[in-house]
């Protein structure tokens, strides 16, 4: 089958970038090198083409009723122009998909999902959604550009007369000049840096692309798909297929803040209601590895010789210079202090859990 | 890229320079080039002994775990202990910096790999895939 392309393909061409197969979409893993990239977003700023996400739009009376039992975090608390993070899930309580959700008003909102999975959330929420609900798939229209890093909001102003101080954390503006390029921006990002992502029809990216590239000059640099992951995994930030699945509830991948058990009914609440009252049995721990070795997703993590769960991401984090991991184990075992083996091509290599290990992000949450 | 005329190559991107019996080992430009930056070397044991293409160590990058292989077979004699907490000096020198020294047991085994000229035309092939 034909890779996809982004609408951003020769922008990535021009810009030397590697291109590879990334879940069925043609996409640069990396320009310039992953640590140079990830550096870049930390200090200065980068720009993503994310345009492979899927948008979904829901309109209708009885929209904010239906995104409600869709999702587990209080959509109907968001006020118009708020974005809200959220787990998506499944009577079971394992999880469809992690998704951001956009209110325009109360009757029509927007849904971002991930890539790999939108065909099976657009079926998923046209299968539970009410007769009447105007339900759209958009996502092969819609390119989505991220600009991340502490000095994403400086290259931005700079073409834009909009105030851009006026966005919040996880706040939107459904209309923003950027360049001449009518965006919808929010105050949202995946790096645990400062920064917006902009959503634009597919035709306007390559000039957005390229203006914003202009305009940063030596502040900013394209960044590929490597660094994107290595930054939202420094930053604990999870990854759906990873620290969370079909088969991992948002209480066990530790999102347990974005579950509103308390509040409204959604699908699921019952499942996590029980797993919750019944005590977890399995739980994200955050470690450190003590012996040299470089944890990776699906190692195997064992105490005194027993499997105990396994790893959902590790790397040697490039801005902390430390060998670091996610995994699920056996919650008995998860607690600060406590000695795990990772095992490394079947040999145990010593790790030990810890808490606040990861990169502190410097977004601007709390404003 | 960088392809020196005196060293010897392997289908698996590694290089042999060879001082009497002893065979020095390395990864080549286009191996850290296409692995990209690497972040940790498993080295051999000392005195353990291989046989052509077997596996002697493991190279990881940000993304991707990478076995290496010995193109030649011998004993190891001697390990390139600053790639443990350097790995880096494999992408800004590859040919600077040795893996490991095997003493070689059989000199036939470098009949089996590539010339410069030979490895630049199979690198050549390797990217057009």
């Amino acid at each position: 089958m034909a890779l996809k392309r982004t609408p951003l393909f020769e922008s990535h061409i021009k810009a030397q970038g590697r291109m590879v197969d990334f879940g069925g979409w043609e996409l640069p893993v990396q320009y310039q090198g992953i640590l140079k990239e990830h550096e870049m977003v930390r200090t200065k700023a980068g720009l993503f083409d994310v345009s492979h996400m899927g948008e979904v739009i829901i309109k209708g009376e009885g929209a904010q009723d239906f995104i409600q039992r869709l999702v587990c975090n209080e959509v109907k608390k968001m006020a118009d122009k708020q974005v809200l993070y959220s787990p998506m899930c499944y009577p079971t309580g394992g999880v469809v998909d992690d998704l951001l959700i956009y209110r325009y008003h109360p009757q029509h909102y927007l849904l971002v999902v991930n890539a790999s999975n939108t065909d099976k959330d657009f079926a998923w929420i046209m299968e539970q959604a009410p007769v009447g609900l105007d339900i759209q798939n958009v996502s092969s229209q819609i390119a989505q550009l991220a600009v991340q890093g502490p000095l994403a909001q400086q290259i931005l102003q700079e073409l834009t007369d909009f105030d851009l101080e006026g966005i919040k954390f996880f706040w939107f503006e459904p209309s923003v000049m950027i360049g001449g390029v009518d965006c919808i921006m929010s105050r949202t990002g995946y790096t645990g840096e400062d920064g917006f992502e902009l959503y634009v029809p597919n035709a306007q990216a390559p000039a957005l692309w390229e203006k914003i590239l202009t305009a940063g000059g030596e502040r900013i640099a394209p960044i590929g798909l490597g660094a994107r992951d290595s930054l939202r995994f420094e930053a604990k930030l999870p990854l759906y297929g990873q620290e969370m699945d079909q088969d991992i509830t948002p209480l066990e991948a530790g999102l347990g803040f974005f579950v509103k058990l308390e509040g409204e009914d959604f699908i699921g609440r019952d499942a996590l209601i029980k797993q919750k009252q019944a005590g977890l049995k399995r739980s994200q721990a955050e470690f450190r590895m003590v012996e040299r070795g470089i944890p990776r997703a699906h190692y195997e993590v064992c105490k005194d010789g027993r499997p105990i769960g396994f790893v959902s991401s590790g790397l040697m984090a490039p801005t902390l210079g430390s060998s670091i991991g996610l995994a699920l184990i056996d919650h008995q075992y998860n607690a600060p202090g406590e000695t795990i083996d990772i095992m490394i091509r079947d040999k145990p290599v010593k790790a030990e859990i810890g808490k606040g290990i990861f990169y502190k992000k410097k977004t601007r949450q709390g404003q | 890229m960088n392809i020196p005329q005196e060293l010897y190559y392997s289908r698996e991107h590694e290089w042999v320079r060879v001082e009497g019996e002893q065979a020095f080992i390395g990864i080549t430009d286009f191996a850290q080039e296409h692995l990209g930056d690497i972040v940790f070397v498993e080295l051999p044991e000392l005195e353990a002994e291989f046989a052509a293409m077997d596996e002697i160590g493991v190279i990881e990058s940000v993304k991707a775990v990478s076995p290496m292989n010995t193109p030649v077979a011998g004993v190891i004699i001697q390990v390139n202990e600053e790639l443990e907490s350097a790995p880096e000096l494999l992408n800004e020198d590859c040919y600077a910096h040795f893996i490991c020294v095997l003493r070689m047991s059989d000199a036939a085994d470098l009949d089996d790999l590539m010339k410069a000229e030979a490895y630049a035309a199979f690198c050549e092939e390797e990217e057009a895939k």
